[in-house]
């Protein structure tokens, strides 16, 4: 056990401080709504790019650096410690990418990989449907053949939760191949153009407000067979590797966040002179112990990761846990800072809103406990009658 | 950055598991802990292969290994729900090896390195603690007081009573000593009870561990309405709580071990957030294993409750988690005034 740094993820993290230090990000902006916003993040990426930070997790052959996933998550980290918004093409360059490297043929990382590192085409991810959340494999998004036209598909149906949609030029699109073949083996993954009317985007307002994600409504979309990755027939084990991906960087710029949100609450604390309140000292202690725990675990995940290949099932203990943690810490600021913490336009009163979600998006905190319990402790699953 | 184990700590582990496996049975275990006694033989092997000393320094008699490795034969330990003085006997240990003089460490270390000697380790209000564990057999026994001064007596020296505690796994005593009895231990006496706290902490993984164990194998076999009850979400959602607390505690109790070896200054916090996730976790996790289990659970036939009474001694052994929470709140309170007037 060693807890320390190599020199080469000192250096690692020393060169990317220095970077962030000397190259910050416009000012966010204050108005201009979703798209200013989104104008914001392109162009960090934009810069991120430039300097070759915009995925360093990637192999050097498709611009990235090559990093450990050590590195990576130090990057990670880094970007959190410094505040910087995440780049407008986080699902490109976290899931999109890694999953065309893996799946796609040279003809499509050569063609799809280098406009996603640049932010030129932003990604998007077409997966859960209005009856298909959790039990993601029953969804009923079709894809034909066009009888006329046999290399393209014919695409309808709907799709949820696309987060940065009206921006993206292509969506990974998980859709129903094959009507008759059991409900895991009749899905095919595809890179829908998303830049063409039979695609429609409806911003879906949230409970801050704001609307992040999308729905799509799909009808009668053209998809070249070209663009089918990892085969007809294929696309449960392609979107599994999109949702292996999802967790495994990310979550370690979300527990920096939680823990600057929680400085940023014991800092208020001791402002109000309740840091030694043990109304309040327990609970904030309580906290810490738990983002401590969040960050040993995902660390030790990673080791295990390194050691043995790929991330372990017991990644949902470390989302489930952050997930809990980020609501807990929430409710204790309006607690600790009052009603005001409520107040429309506070950084409080959206945390505090935003956290709801975060018990149900990438993988509900029950369906998390089902993983752990069949595939880390080995329980019989219930068979519910179909 | 590398979590895991080295070779010779997973060769540790896998010796002290197999061994322990053998050796302390739940039948034998339950044997000794209904006649109320110590498991002799056992100890004599333990002692023989060198564990009560591992952590102690080389020059004093122990291997010289450090607090990582402590940590895996507590755990281990822990597991077994062994009925052998070994945490009481580390903590002492612990205590005259980093507060202790020359003088006290030469008389001392080399007997409870060995295993010739048992030692106690117990928490006094004006020269009495109420309930110390192991301090009937215990030939040195270390009494700590709430403003953190500690000494160090030879049990003849103090009054020891023994008494019966609900966990009859270890004996226990009350034990009282006279203002002028022993000598006082002057050296870094917060810094041997962090290391204590991280051995108790460690030992807590073992039982949260084992009670997990046990409640996935009976879950998965007891079947009710025609299924195994493991197949109800309101069972296995249980289980899978108890495997987070078990792993919050686990990552807890690791980083402090390593702390006291290569990072000592952290060690305070990382002792405090270990004692705090262990004590916390184990009393959750073995109340889960009796619940799980259903009425069996609550029989004395059960082995389930040896871990649930061991987990309640070491929960409150040198403060509870909410002690340990106010004492982590202070620590934050410090670091936060440190960074804001630096």
């Amino acid at each position: 056990m060693d807890l320390t740094f190599s020199p080469k993820e000192t250096a690692f993290r020393d060169e990317l401080r220095g970077w962030l230090a000397e190259n910050q990000p416009e000012p966010e902006p204050a108005d201009g709504g979703e798209d200013a916003h989104y104008t914001w993040r392109r162009d960090w990426q934009r810069r991120l790019y430039d300097a070759g930070w915009a995925a360093p997790a990637w192999p050097t052959e498709y611009g990235g650096r090559g990093a450990t996933p050590t590195e990576s998550a130090i990057y990670f980290e880094e970007i959190g410690r410094a505040r910087v918004p995440f780049a407008a093409n986080t699902l490109g360059l976290l899931l999109g990418g890694p999953t065309l490297m893996v799946w796609g043929t040279p003809e499509q990382k050569e063609r799809y990989l280098p406009p996603i590192l640049s932010a030129e085409e932003i990604w998007c991810q077409g997966f859960s449907e209005p009856d298909a959340g959790s039990d993601l494999a029953s969804l009923k998004t079709r894809a034909v053949r066009d009888p006329a036209h046999p290399d393209e598909w014919i695409v309808t149906g709907q799709k949820v939760w696309t987060s940065g949609a009206q921006y993206s030029k292509w969506c990974m699109l998980v859709a129903r191949t094959d009507q008759e073949a059991a409900k895991h083996k009749g899905l095919t993954y595809f890179l829908m153009d998303m830049e063409q009317d039979a695609v429609q985007v409806r911003p879906l307002r949230q409970i801050t407000g704001e609307a992040e994600f999308n729905e799509l409504f799909i009808e009668e979309a053209r998809i070249p067979d070209a663009n089918v990755v990892g085969g007809v027939g294929n696309g449960w084990k392609v979107a599994l590797t999109t949702l292996m991906n999802e967790r495994a960087g990310l979550g370690f710029a979300l527990q920096i966040r939680l823990r600057q949100l929680l400085d940023d609450l014991i800092a208020a604390a001791a402002e109000r002179g309740l840091l030694d309140d043990p109304r309040y000292a327990d609970a904030l202690a309580e906290l810490h112990i738990r983002c401590e725990s969040i960050r040993l675990m995902a660390w030790k995940g990673l080791t295990d990761a390194e050691r043995y290949g790929q991330p372990g099932p017991e990644g949902s203990l470390v989302k489930w846990l952050w997930s809990d943690t980020n609501q807990r810490l929430t409710e204790l600021a309006v607690d600790i800072i009052g009603p005001q913490a409520l107040t429309t336009g506070t950084s409080w009163s959206y945390e505090f809103l935003r956290a709801r979600g975060n018990t149900i998006e990438g993988g509900t905190t029950e369906v998390l406990k089902n993983i752990v319990a069949e595939r880390v402790l080995g329980l019989p699953r219930l068979k519910v009658a179909a | 950055m590398d979590f895991g184990f080295t070779d010779d700590q997973r060769q540790i582990q896998r010796t002290a598991r197999e061994l322990l496996a053998e050796r302390a049975r739940p039948e034998r275990v339950r044997e000794h802990a209904e006649a109320g006694r110590t498991d002799a033989e056992l100890w004599r092997e333990l002692s023989e292969l060198g564990w009560p000393g591992i952590a102690v320094a080389e020059d004093s008699g122990g291997q010289g290994l450090g607090r990582i490795e402590l940590s895996i034969l507590c755990e281990e330990l822990g597991r077994a729900v062994a009925p052998v003085p070994f945490l009481p006997t580390v903590l002492a240990a612990t205590l005259i090896e980093h507060a202790g003089s020359p003088e006290q460490r030469e008389r001392w270390l080399g007997g409870l390195a060995a295993g010739e000697t048992t030692g106690a380790l117990g928490v006094a209000v004006d020269g009495t603690a109420e309930l110390v564990i192991g301090a009937p057999e215990a030939q040195v026994i270390v009494l700590i007081e709430e403003d953190r001064t500690a000494r160090v007596l030879a049990a003849e020296e103090a009054e020891v009573t023994p008494i019966a505690s609900i966990d009859p796994t270890r004996s226990t005593a009350r034990v009282s000593a006279g203002d002028d009895a022993g000598e006082p231990l002057s050296g870094d006496v917060p810094g041997g009870i962090d290391r204590a706290l991280v051995a108790i902490s460690s030992e807590l993984v073992g039982v949260c561990d084992r009670a997990l164990e046990m409640t996935i194998a009976y879950v998965k076999e007891r079947k009710q309405f025609g299924v195994p009850v493991g197949a109800y979400q309101a069972v296995s959602h249980r289980c899978a709580q108890m495997l987070l607390e078990t792993e919050k505690a686990r990552a807890t109790a690791s980083f402090a071990a390593w702390t006291a070896d290569s990072d000592p200054e952290r060690l305070p916090e990382a002792a405090a957030m270990a004692k705090a996730a262990a004590s916390d976790a184990a009393r959750e996790v073995t109340a889960s294993a009796i619940q799980a289990h259903g009425g069996i659970g609550f029989t004395w036939e059960a082995d389930v409750h040896w871990l649930y009474k061991r987990a309640q001694l070491d929960a409150a052994l040198l403060g509870g988690a909410k002690a340990h929470r106010a004492e982590l709140a202070a620590i934050l309170a410090e670091q936060l005034g440190a960074s804001t007037t630096a």
